[in-house]
């Protein structure tokens, strides 16, 4: 099992879900971040105070799925999120240990 | 108080042509109907200005923690100072006494209502009276949203107790005689020949004998709070983090709202200050209503221009800046001086927020000074100017004839100057004491750990947003 993070433009939420779920991805998590990286913030004028804002606000999903999936799962959301210009976002994949379905008490490969 | 323009001049002029028979029929002229109606609306458009219009644009400019604290301190300092105005406030600044202070006659409005008769007080035209009361209420909302606007510069960090405190100091020494040295006269119909007209200056207040024009309160209401403002900004220190933290408004759409609400109170302030339905009224009105505009466009085009986008915190801030310009200007200036005192405080008042206030390096949290002294001094310099017949404006009334007098505009600017000059001292004095009584009795600053976590939460015990 492997748990997928990615960090994307906000407004490429919809896209990403539904391409994931084409892949087969059952279920995922979604916050709302704050963070930078080659982007750059931009600056707030508010009469004679000047404010740059560093952090850019994103989105991040996080879904855990079986490792036949990986690949295509990580595929799904690039060509989803990708706009081709600077601020689009990462995606990260870590081992998952151990996996739980609270109703049933499943484990593994099946409580995703 | 305000003079006459000319067409309110020829106005009167003919009505004691035309009604003489009408007028000496009765024993006394009565209030007019229509001046009346007009004038209880003005003063309810007035409070409407404080509660809730300037407390929403001020309460949008500072950060969500602080919101209802700002929203608190308006509405408790409007309802003290109407309750102050009524026990001693109106008495001491426009009774006769003498050129500072008015006198104890009025005390908690003695005599204005007395076994079913109503006392009658004077207006710009000769017989013609208003209802005292009505003249209270609607100046006791002019000393109410004065004490209301210093408080902008003191947000997210003064004391509760401690702004009640100064308000009724300040309010008692520096608001009170400036409206008495300003606007108590003894009302056109003492003026019946040169020796009477004498003897009726002679008991007027200190700046009122030497000519000054104020419409509806550039030096009383603005250059007056606006200097309050700043030295207490000085005195009670920079919020914590005031330039290292970022401390952007929590909500412009509130402080968009409060800046139209005060547009629109705003013609009861100007307009309402001819004191009559009348032609001044009407020239107070336009002339608002155009300067704002004119305000709102140079602002945002100094913005545009300088810092790369203008923004809806310029429009509104324009707005109020174009709106203070004109109040001294109002009914004593034409259309003309409307557009270029609008159009010029736009960008007087932009540099007073931007380079000005660097270079005074004070922590004017909501800019009173920049936008409410620096606009108020521009537009009562500017009524010196464009009072003038000879640029659009009424020149003002030679009272015992009713016919149109100007000094010339060197003298007048001149006049203009020196009043400005004295009231930004008077304020600026009172202002310091009272500030540091304050800071020496109940204190003015809330504890560090207060301001960070808010005084919503730390002086009011509750949260303007719960999500």
């Amino acid at each position: 099992m492997k748990l997928i993070s990615a960090v994307i433009k906000p407004f490429k939420l919809e896209d990403v879900r539904q391409a994931l779920a084409e892949a087969g991805v059952q279920g995922m998590t979604v916050t709302e971040v704050k963070g930078f990286g080659r982007q750059k913030g931009h600056t707030e004028l508010y009469r004679g105070a000047e404010y740059s804002v560093d952090f850019v606000p994103k989105t991040k999903i996080e879904a855990a799925v079986p490792d036949s999936l990986v690949e295509q799962a990580v595929e799904a959301i690039i060509s989803a999120a990708g706009t081709g210009s600077i601020g689009d976002g990462k995606v990260f994949v870590f081992d998952l240990d151990h996996a739980v379905r609270i109703r049933t008490g499943e484990t593994g490969d099946a409580a995703l | 108080m305000k003079i006459l323009g000319r067409a309110t001049a020829v106005t009167g002029a003919l009505l004691a042509a035309l009604l003489p028979a009408l007028v000496w029929a009765q024993d006394a002229p009565v209030p007019n109907k229509g001046d009346t109606a007009w004038m209880l609306t003005s003063t309810a458009l007035v409070l409407l200005m404080s509660v809730p219009a300037l407390g929403l644009f001020y309460g949008g400019l500072v950060r969500s923690k602080n919101m209802l604290s700002v929203l608190m301190q308006v509405f408790v300092s409007f309802s003290l100072i109407t309750v102050l105005w009524c026990v001693y406030g109106y008495s001491f600044a426009f009774t006769t006494g003498n050129a500072f202070f008015g006198s104890a006659d009025r005390l908690f409005l003695n005599g204005t209502f007395v076994d079913g008769v109503f006392s009658l007080g004077a207006t710009f035209s000769k017989a013609t009276p208003m209802y005292e009361l009505v003249f209270v209420a609607f100046q006791a909302t002019f000393a109410a949203i004065t004490c209301c606007l210093i408080l902008g510069s003191l947000v997210e960090r003064i004391k509760f107790s401690g702004i009640l405190l100064f308000i009724v100091l300040w309010f008692t020494f520096s608001y009170i005689p400036v409206a008495h040295m300003v606007w108590f006269w003894a009302g056109p119909d003492a003026y019946t020949d040169q020796a009477a007209a004498d003897a009726a200056t002679a008991t007027a207040g200190l700046i009122w004998q030497w000519g000054a024009l104020d419409f509806a309160g550039g030096t009383v209401v603005h250059i007056n709070s606006g200097v309050a403002g700043l030295v207490g900004a000085i005195i009670i220190g920079k919020r914590i983090g005031y330039g290292k933290e970022a401390m952007p408004p929590h909500s412009l759409t509130m402080t968009m709202v409060g800046a139209s609400m005060l547009w629109f109170g705003w013609f009861g302030f100007n307009a309402g200050s001819a004191l009559e339905a009348n032609g001044s009224a009407a020239l107070a009105f336009m002339n608002t209503y155009l300067a704002t505009a004119c305000a709102v466009l140079t602002w945002i085009g100094a913005e545009w221009l300088l810092k790369g986008k203008p923004s809806m915190l310029g429009a509104a801030s324009g707005a109020v800046a174009g709106l203070v310009a004109i109040t001294p200007a109002a009914g004593n200036v034409g259309i003309q001086g409307a557009f270029v005192i609008g159009l010029g405080v736009g960008v007087v008042c932009f540099w007073g927020c931007t380079g000005l206030k660097k270079m005074i390096g004070a922590d004017d949290a909501l800019d009173v000074f920049g936008v409410h002294a620096l606009g108020g001094i521009f537009g009562a310099l500017m009524t010196g100017i464009f009072n003038a017949p000879s640029l659009g404006g009424p020149g003002y009334v030679e009272w015992i004839g009713l016919t149109q007098a100007y000094g010339g505009i060197g003298a007048q600017f001149w006049i203009q100057l020196k009043a400005v000059a004295l009231v930004v001292v008077w304020t600026a004095v009172v202002a310091a004491i009272s500030f540091l009584i304050v800071k020496l009795t109940v204190g003015l600053r809330v504890t560090e750990e207060e301001e960070r976590e808010g005084l919503d939460i730390s002086a009011h015990g509750e949260r303007a947003y719960t999500a």
